[in-house]
C-alpha cells in the first residue's frame, strides 16, 4: 500500500514538472490529465474513495476536457510553441522556482517533525460520511460555493443570451457594410 | 492460493469474453440490420456468414498502418488506445454473476462514470492529433456532446443510487431482488439509455463521425489497427453501456429457473438488439438539436426523477 502511494506520489510531481516545461499545450493539458490521475490514486491509497472518484469524473473528466476544448478551438500551431519557448528563459522562472522551494523545505520540515503521522492504513471514509460532513459542519462553504457557481452560470447565460432583434440589426449592420464597400 | 487463481481466472476469462463478443458484434449486428433492412447481410464467409469478423480482422491487420506526416505522432498514436483501455476497465467493476467478477467495488459505479468520462479523451485527441479540419470538427462536437450527456448521465443514475444506498453495484443488484428498479426508475432509465447512447457515439448520435458531412469526423486519419481499435472500442462500449443498463434497471443477474450467468447474458443481448434496431430506426439530428434536447430536454428530466425519488425515500424512512 506504502509502495503505491509513492509511486503515484512520484508520477504526480513529475507530470506536474512536465505540465510547466512542456512548449506545446496539449501536451501540458495531457500531462495536467495524468497528474489529476495520479493525485486520484494517492486520495484512494489514503482512503478516500469518494473523493478519488469525484476527482476523476470532475477534474480529470470534465473541466479538463473543456481546457482542451477551449485550446483546440485556439488551434495553436508551431508559432505559439517556439514563442513558449522564449518565455521559458531562467529569468522567468527562477523567482517562482524560489518560492516554490522554500514552500517544499517548509512541507518537508514539518513532515519529518510530525514523524507518528502514518501515510496508509487509515480506515476508508465512504461518500455517506463525506455527505454528512458536506451538509453538517461545513454547510455554509457549500452554498457559499453553489452561490458562486449560481454567479458563474447567470454569466455565462448573459454572455450567451442574444434576443431576435439583436441578431437581426447585427446581420443587417453587416450586410449594410457590405454594401457599402460595394457601392 | 486458490481464491488468488480464482481471480485471475475471472479476469483473463471475462476480457477475452468481452473481446470476442464485441468482435462479433460487429457481425451480429450487420446482420440484425439485414433483417430489419428485408436483406441479408454478410452470409457468405463461413456458415451464416459468422467467419466474416477473422476476413475483417485479416483485412485491419494487414492493412498499411500510416501516420500522417502533418500529424502530432504522439498524441495521434496515444488516442485509439485510451477507448479501449476505459471501456475494458469499466468491465472490472460490472457484476456478471454472483461469483463472476473483476473486483467487487465499494465505488463501483463512480469508477464506471469515472472511466467512461475519460473515454471521451479519446475522440477529442484523436480528432485534434489529426490535424485535419473534419477530424477537427469531429473532434469538437464529440467534446460538447459527450460532456453535456454526461452531466444527466450521472443524474440519472443518482435516484438508482438512492433506492439500493449505495454506490456498490452487487449492492445495487441484490436490492432489486423484489422489484427490478426499471419500474420506480422509469425516467431515470430513459435518461440514461439516452445518454449512454451518446457516450457509446452510436447512430442517432454519431455526429462526431457523422460520414456525409465530415468524411468520417474523428478517425478520418486513421488507418489499419489504430482505426480497429476506435471501432473495438465503440462496440466495447456499447456492450458496456448494455451491460450497465442491465445491472442498473433490469435485475442484473436476477430471474427465476435458468442459472444467473445465462439470464445476464440474455438481458445483455437484448439490449443491444434494442441498441442495433434504433441505429436502424432513427435519422440523425441536427447538431443544435443535439444540444438542446440534452440541456433542455434531458436534464430537467433527471432532476424532477430525482426530486420525486428524493420526496419517496425521504416519506419512506
Amino acid at each position: 500500500m506504502e509502495a503505491t502511494f509513492y509511486l503515484s506520489a512520484a508520477v504526480a510531481v513529475a507530470a506536474t514538472l512536465m505540465v510547466v516545461t512542456r512548449a506545446s499545450a496539449v501536451h501540458a493539458l495531457l500531462y495536467l490529465i495524468v497528474s489529476l490521475l495520479a493525485v486520484a490514486v494517492v486520495f484512494f491509497v489514503l482512503g478516500a474513495p469518494f473523493v478519488a472518484a469525484l476527482e476523476v469524473i470532475i477534474y480529470a473528466g470534465a473541466i479538463m476536457v473543456l481546457f482542451v476544448f477551449v485550446i483546440m478551438m485556439l488551434n495553436l500551431g508551431n508559432a505559439a510553441a517556439v514563442k513558449e519557448r522564449e518565455w521559458l528563459r531562467p529569468g522567468m522562472w527562477m523567482g517562482p522556482a524560489i518560492l516554490s522551494a522554500l514552500l517544499l523545505a517548509e512541507l518537508i520540515y514539518i513532515l519529518v517533525g510530525n514523524e507518528g503521522a502514518a501515510i496508509a492504513g487509515r480506515a476508508a471514509v465512504d461518500s455517506r460520511e463525506v455527505g454528512i460532513t458536506l451538509f453538517g459542519p461545513y454547510l455554509l462553504g457549500v452554498e457559499l460555493a453553489s452561490l458562486l457557481l449560481l454567479a458563474g452560470l447567470v454569466g455565462a447565460c448573459h454572455l450567451g443570451w442574444h434576443t431576435e432583434s439583436a441578431w437581426s440589426s447585427h446581420s443587417e449592420s453587416l450586410s449594410d457594410s457590405h454594401g457599402h464597400e460595394h457601392g | 492460493m486458490s481464491e488468488s487463481a480464482r481471480i485471475w481466472a475471472n479476469l483473463i476469462l471475462i476480457l477475452a469474453a468481452v473481446f470476442a463478443f464485441s468482435a462479433l458484434l460487429s457481425w451480429i449486428e450487420r446482420r440484425l440490420l439485414g433483417v430489419w433492412q428485408d436483406r441479408y447481410g454478410p452470409n457468405r464467409v463461413g456458415p451464416f456468414g459468422i467467419l466474416q469478423i477473422v476476413a475483417d480482422s485479416i483485412k485491419l491487420l494487414t492493412k498499411e498502418d500510416w501516420v500522417p506526416p502533418f500529424a502530432d505522432k504522439a498524441v495521434f498514436v496515444l488516442a485509439p488506445t485510451i477507448v479501449a483501455v476505459t471501456a475494458l476497465l469499466a468491465f472490472a467493476v460490472v457484476p456478471i454473476a454472483p461469483d463472476i467478477g473483476v473486483v467487487d467495488l465499494n465505488i463501483g459505479l463512480l469508477f464506471f462514470l469515472a472511466m467512461s468520462s475519460l473515454g471521451v479523451y479519446s475522440v477529442v485527441l484523436g480528432g485534434w492529433a489529426s490535424n485535419n479540419k473534419y477530424s477537427l470538427l469531429g473532434g469538437f462536437r464529440a467534446a460538447a456532446q459527450m460532456l453535456s450527456y454526461e452531466v444527466f448521465m450521472g443524474l440519472a443514475l443518482m435516484g438508482v443510487v438512492m433506492l439500493a444506498g449505495s454506490f456498490n453495484l452487487r449492492d445495487i443488484v441484490a436490492a432489486q431482488e423484489n422489484l427490478w428498479f426499471c419500474v420506480p426508475q422509469i425516467l431515470g432509465l430513459a435518461t440514461f439509455t439516452v445518454a449512454g447512447i451518446a457516450e457509446a457515439r452510436r447512430l442517432p448520435f454519431d455526429l462526431p463521425e457523422s460520414e456525409n458531412e465530415l468524411v468520417a469526423g474523428f478517425h478520418t486519419e486513421y488507418s489499419s489497427m489504430k482505426f480497429g481499435l476506435f471501432f473495438i472500442g465503440e462496440y466495447v462500449g456499447i456492450t458496456l453501456i448494455s451491460a450497465m443498463i442491465v445491472t442498473l434497471f433490469f435485475g442484473g443477474w436476477l430471474g427465476p429457473l435458468l442459472p444467473p450467468l445465462v439470464w445476464f447474458l440474455l438481458k445483455t443481448f437484448i439490449v443491444i438488439a434494442c441498441f442495433v434496431l434504433l441505429r436502424a430506426a432513427l435519422p440523425r439530428p441536427r447538431y443544435d438539436q443535439l444540444m438542446a434536447y440534452g440541456w433542455k430536454v434531458m436534464l430537467p428530466l433527471t432532476l424532477v426523477n430525482l426530486l420525486i425519488t428524493g420526496a419517496v425515500v425521504l416519506s419512506a424512512a
